[in-house]
Parts: C-alpha cells; sequence; structure tokens
C-alpha cells in the first residue's frame, strides 16, 4: 500500500498530476467509501430491478383486468418520463409526505433515507424495462408448453415459477444485460439528490483538492470498469444457463 | 452460429425429424426474439414501448393528483394550484424549449460524427477499425452525468480566435457533453445497420466492377437508411428525456425553472402536480417519437 501511494505522491511531485485519492488518506477513506456506496447501489437496484420485473412480468398475464391496466400505466409512465425528474419526485415530493422520525440524540430524520430514495426509483426505473424485457421472453414460450404443465396440475403460478420463468429467463438474457448496464450507469443520478456516492464525492474532492481533471479520468475508468464485471458476469451466466441448440 | 442452427431445427421439425443436437420446444418464436435481441444489443439501448392507453392513465393519474391539491387548497384557503401552475407555465416552457434546443443540436452534431465515426468502424485500416471501436466503447459505456460533467469542467469557458474573446455558454458545454455519448451510439447503430446488409451485395457490386466507397455511397448505405431510422429515433427519445440532466451541472432549462418555481412558492402540497406536469411534459412530447418509431420499425421489419 505504502509503495502506490509513494508513487502516486511521486507523480504528483514531478509531474503535477495529484490523485489525492491513492496518496491523501481522508481522500482515500472517504472516495472508497462512495466506492462501496456506488457498488451497493448498483448491486441492490439490480436485484429489485429484476424482482419487479418477474412480477410484474407475471402481473402481466393476469385475467383479472385492472391489475393489468395498472402495470402497463406503470411501464408507460416509466419508459416515458426522464429518470432525473423521477428521482427528484421520489425524493422531494413524495419525500415530503413520508413521516419523520427522531434519531438516538433527538435529530429529525426522515423514515426514508435518500439512499433508500434513490434504490426506490432506480429500481422502478428499471424494473419497468424489464417488465417489457420479462414479457417478451414469456411471449417466446410456445402456448403448447404452458398447456402441458396445466394439464400436469401446475397451478398459474407454479407453471409460472416453475416452467415458463426458467425458458423465459435464458431467452431474455441478452436484453436484461443491456438494460442491467444501463442501470449501473443511471446510479450516478443519485448525485442529485446527495446520496454520497463515487460522482458526488468526487466531486467534493475536486473542490476540495482542485484535481478536477485527475478525477474524472479516475471516476470514467471506475465506471467503465463496474460496467465490464458486470457484463463479464452476465456473460458467465448466460452461458451456464445456456440451453444447448440455442443461441441468440 | 446459432442462426444456422436454429434454421437448422426448423427445417429438422418440418421434416418431422428430430435433431438431438436442437432443443425444438423454443425455436420458432425464439427466433424471431434472438433476432431482436441482437437489434437491442447492437443499438445498446433499451427500445421505447407504449400504447395508447399508458398516455390516458398517466394524464388522469395527473389529475387526479393535481385535484385533490386543488382541492386540499381550497379548503385551506390558499391560492388555487392550478392557477399557480398556469402562473409558473410560460417560464417552464421556456425552459423547456432549451432542453428541445439541446437535445436538437446535439442530435444534429451527434450524428454527423456518429456517421463518420461508424463509417471508420468498418474500415478497412486495422489501425482506424480498433480505434474507432475503441473511441465508441468509451463513450457509449460511460455514464451520461459523468461526461456532462467532464465536458463543463474541462472544456474552457472562453476561446479566443483571431483576437476575438468568446464566452461559451454553460448549455452549449453541456450540450457537447451530450453529444460524446449520442456520437458513440449513432456510431454503432450505423455499424450495425451495415453489417446486417447481406455480403452478397457487396460481392455483386464488387463484380459489377463499383469501387468500395461507390459501393458503400451508391448500394449500401441507401439501404441502411431505413434500417437506421428506428433506432435513430429512439435514441433521440432517450437523448430528450437525458437534457434535465444538464440542470445538475447549472443550465436553466425546465427542471431548473420547476425547482425555481417550487422555491419561490414555498408550498409542500405544491410539489407533486409541479413535478408531475414536468413529468407530463416529458411524457407528451417522447409518446409521438416512441409511437413513430414502433410504426417504422413494423413498416421496414427486414424478413430474412
Amino acid at each position: 500500500m505504502d509503495l502506490i501511494a509513494d508513487f502516486f505522491r511521486n507523480l504528483n511531485a514531478t509531474t503535477g498530476w495529484n490523485f489525492s485519492i491513492f496518496h491523501d488518506p481522508f481522500d482515500a477513506r472517504r472516495f472508497w467509501l462512495a466506492f462501496w456506496v456506488t457498488a451497493q447501489l448498483a448491486a441492490l437496484s439490480v436485484v429489485f430491478s429484476i424482482v419487479i420485473g418477474i412480477c410484474g412480468a407475471f402481473a402481466q398475464g393476469l385475467r383479472f383486468a385492472p391489475v393489468r391496466w395498472l402495470v402497463n400505466g406503470y411501464i408507460a409512465f416509466f419508459r416515458n418520463t426522464p429518470p432525473l425528474v423521477q428521482m427528484y419526485f421520489f425524493f422531494f415530493a413524495l419525500g415530503a409526505i413520508t413521516p419523520m422520525t427522531r434519531d438516538d440524540i433527538g435529530v429529525e430524520t426522515p423514515l426514508v433515507s435518500n439512499f433508500t430514495w434513490a434504490l426506490i426509483a432506480l429500481s422502478f426505473f428499471a424494473g419497468a424495462f424489464n417488465v417489457e424485457i420479462f414479457r417478451s421472453g414469456i411471449e417466446a414460450i410456445p402456448r403448447s408448453t404452458v398447456e402441458a404443465a396445466e394439464s400436469l396440475g401446475y397451478s398459474r403460478l407454479k407453471a409460472y415459477i416453475y416452467v415458463i420463468l426458467p425458458l423465459a429467463f435464458r431467452v431474455c438474457m441478452p436484453s436484461l444485460n443491456n438494460n442491467l448496464v444501463n442501470l449501473i450507469k443511471t446510479t450516478t443520478l443519485a448525485y442529485a439528490i446527495a446520496v454520497p456516492e463515487m460522482l458526488y464525492v468526487a466531486n467534493q474532492i475536486w473542490s476540495d483538492t482542485l484535481n478536477v481533471v485527475e478525477m474524472m479520468n479516475v471516476l470514467l475508468v471506475l465506471y467503465i470498469g463496474l460496467v465490464s464485471l458486470l457484463v463479464w458476469m452476465m456473460h458467465r451466466w448466460e452461458k451456464a444457463t445456456r440451453m444447448p441448440g440455442y443461441g441468440a | 452460429m446459432g442462426e444456422s442452427h436454429a434454421h437448422a431445427g426448423v427445417r429438422g421439425m418440418r421434416r418431422g425429424i428430430a435433431d438431438n443436437k436442437v432443443f425444438p420446444v423454443l425455436l420458432p418464436a425464439s427466433e424471431r426474439l434472438a433476432r431482436r435481441v441482437a437489434d437491442e444489443r447492437r443499438y445498446g439501448l433499451p427500445m421505447l414501448r407504449l400504447d395508447g392507453r399508458g398516455l390516458l392513465a398517466c394524464i388522469a393519474l395527473f389529475c387526479l393528483w393535481a385535484g385533490v391539491a386543488e382541492a386540499q387548497a381550497q379548503a385551506a384557503g390558499l391560492e388555487s394550484v392550478i392557477s399557480i401552475i398556469l402562473k409558473w407555465m410560460p417560464l417552464i416552457s421556456r425552459g423547456f424549449a432549451l432542453n428541445v434546443a439541446i437535445s436538437f443540436i446535439a442530435m444534429g452534431i451527434g450524428t454527423l460524427l456518429g456517421l463518420f465515426l461508424g463509417l471508420a468502424q468498418i474500415s478497412l485500416l486495422p489501425p482506424i477499425r480498433t480505434g474507432s471501436w475503441a473511441l465508441t466503447q468509451f463513450f457509449r459505456n460511460a455514464p451520461w452525468l459523468v461526461l456532462l460533467f467532464y465536458c463543463i469542467f474541462v472544456l474552457p469557458f472562453r476561446v479566443s480566435i483571431l483576437g476575438q474573446t468568446y464566452d461559451i455558454p454553460n448549455w452549449l458545454r453541456a450540450t457537447v457533453g451530450l453529444t460524446l455519448p449520442v456520437m458513440a451510439n449513432v456510431s454503432e447503430i450505423v455499424r450495425g445497420a451495415v453489417q446486417s446488409i447481406p455480403r452478397g451485395q457487396w460481392e455483386a457490386a464488387e463484380s459489377l466492377g463499383y469501387a468500395r466507397g461507390q459501393t458503400l455511397r451508391e448500394i449500401i448505405l441507401p439501404q441502411c437508411l431505413k434500417r437506421m431510422l428506428p433506432p435513430w429515433m429512439n435514441l433521440y427519445a432517450i437523448l430528450i428525456m437525458s437534457t434535465p440532466l444538464a440542470s445538475i451541472v447549472g443550465v436553466e432549462e425546465a427542471m431548473s425553472f420547476t425547482r425555481g418555481a417550487l422555491n419561490a412558492e414555498r408550498r409542500g402540497d405544491l410539489l407533486i402536480p409541479m413535478y408531475g406536469a414536468l413529468l407530463l411534459a416529458f411524457f407528451i412530447f417522447c409518446y409521438p417519437i416512441a409511437q413513430a418509431t414502433q410504426t417504422l420499425e413494423r413498416r421496414y421489419q427486414v424478413t430474412t
């Protein structure tokens, strides 16, 4: 660790490139904490958006029409409005009407923190796309497969869980992959509601240390790294669950 | 590779002979889906798909919300919510006009640059091909907001050309920031469209004595235009929805004005109707584009 710090201190002294997050303990601590927040935000919103996608796609297949309308309205709304405005809408508009609690020292804090609002907004945003993706996967399942499951006595839900979803999931994996990459890039929007994620803290650091260009480049590299990691993992998963003879 | 497998499978099924390498159940639908997925992967952006009932539901929801807020305001003896929204409407629409202007400029320049970058991606010279590929991937995979920050902070805010000093306004730098990802996505659309034209056409043109440039200009690109139009429009819809990002870096567009108006009014019950109105404005702007994209997509569907 010291070796790295020394190298970047040296770099700063000789070339003026000030990567303070590698040699300044204070900057390093807050930046890697922020990296952790971004990673958490990305991972949790990926999971929740997939859950929303799975539930929404099931609800779209129900016979009860109002539920279908509700899901369709949700999809249309979240797909055709800017994610930033959604984020503000959740945080300021809905955040204003959620109750407040008092913490241990008596300071009023909102029941739902801004991290949670960002998580909710991102999950719903990506979830709307995921519902569509899963639905198109389900449409690829031939009617006869579903009928076969029904004739074996599967209920609608059980057939969905054990027969339709496993097949649909494999079919829509590449689409899902695209959307999740987009989701990771959209986590930067949490900046707007002051979630201490990577972009937000990087902004603080370059305001203090005046190393705008260096921090910008670090940010770009780290985000591309995160996206590459996701793409790599999804490809591994895609390969592992691949059906022989079917390839997109 | 996978395509050929799938075709073989369909033929195998028609002859009634099960090809044991193929999972027969999913084939007919999965082929169509696989094509769509390949398209989406090529364009890198999810397609916007919606129908009219969604629009109606959203408007109804907004009216309901505004109505509740209105009733509460009336009961409390405050100024009517609707009149406040109408009062701020001119200012916010002026901001919205800037959003539209930014999106038009970014789309125009981004398309032009992206066209060249996309053609560079299919160049025969390896360094140009690899370089433009790397550039495209870089700008496609970087978050839009980070690119926006990059342009706001790194571009100079004053340039002097021939002794004249020009200030570069904030919104122009933000436009550059939005142009970069548009450029990369257009580049990918162009490359995808050119590569979707069957190889046979290139070979046929070559045998007729066309040079490479001529083939591209007179045979390949005219056909690509049709295939590029739907994803290009989809990209525009995504771009217009990204323009509020500029408010984060201090550009005074619709989002900033809405926030300003809310700060000036200092009323909690206005938050939902005002933000709701802004959401609705974007929705109504995007809706025809998304519809047209779908229609064109269906019309230009290439059956291979």
